[in-house]
């Protein structure tokens, strides 16, 4: 790790929609790229349901935000973790998920997939392995 | 311990704004910095003027103004946050054309920044929300 740089982790544990943590959360991912730190992003309980491919809010009349997570790779995020357990207790498995993706610049900018799904277990090793978490 | 407070609830419904107020209280009686108490989601609800809640309760943004002035603290309040939710200062109100302001003393409206800023300087962020 390099002088000044430290590992953030954004914690995102509720659904896209029904309340606003979701989208604020994301403005500080956005905003928070700009200081150039080790980004990791989690994802858990509830908050699994905003990686679920195929938003439709037309009849909500509010801002489908979904694109936001499909440009995360523009803003440097590399790594998603999705907890298993939340997604296994949701009937939710990786296939129901967009894909995100990230070009890697140590390896000719080739598309990799940003999501990693992990165990309740590993997120926990992941958290205690970060110097500043953000929870919303 | 260089510390980081975020308070993500307003005032009253959820108790996340009283008890990041007392950890602030414990943790400068025990000789702690407060780097700065960043205010975002409805916490920006703290920082207005304008509450009048009843007289044999606490007064949550006063209580936060008075700390403020005592240890000179820095309480920033989320600009994206308090221009959704309506909490202005006379220059916000000036530049979006409004007919007034509501900022409690003590409380300054900034960007993101400085919550990630804080995360960087401070030793710890805490965070208290619902």
């Amino acid at each position: 790790m390099s002088e000044g740089v430290k590992k953030f982790l954004y914690v995102n544990r509720k659904a896209p929609h029904g309340t606003i943590y979701a989208l604020e959360a994301l403005e500080v991912v956005l905003i928070g790229a700009a200081f150039e730190q080790d980004v990791e992003l989690a994802f858990l309980d509830d908050g699994v349901f905003q990686l679920v491919k195929g938003w439709d809010t037309s009849d909500l009349g509010s801002k489908n935000f979904a694109p936001t997570y499909m440009a995360l790779g523009d803003f440097e995020v590399t790594k998603v973790f999705v907890e298993k357990e939340s997604l296994d207790e949701r009937g939710l498995t990786a296939d129901d998920l967009m894909e995100l993706m990230y070009e890697d610049e140590d390896d000719d900018w080739a598309e990799k997939p940003s999501i990693r799904i992990v165990s309740r277990e590993e997120m926990a090793r992941i958290m205690a392995a970060n110097d500043v978490i953000l929870s919303f | 311990m260089k510390l980081g407070i975020v308070v993500n609830e307003g005032p009253y419904t959820h108790e996340a704004s009283d008890t990041a107020y007392n950890f602030a209280v414990a943790a400068l009686e025990k000789g702690h910095e407060i780097y700065r108490i960043f205010f975002y989601h409805d916490g920006v609800n703290n920082a207005t003027r304008l509450t009048v809640p009843p007289q044999d309760d606490r007064n949550i943004q006063q209580k936060w103004t008075e700390l403020q002035e005592k240890h000179d603290l820095d309480l920033v309040v989320c600009i994206a946050a308090a221009q959704r939710r309506g909490i202005l200062d006379e220059n916000e109100m000036k530049r979006q054309g409004k007919d007034a302001y509501n900022i409690a003393p003590g409380f300054r409206i900034s960007g993101l920044g400085q919550l990630i800023e804080a995360g960087i300087q401070c030793d710890r962020l805490v965070t208290f929300g619902d």
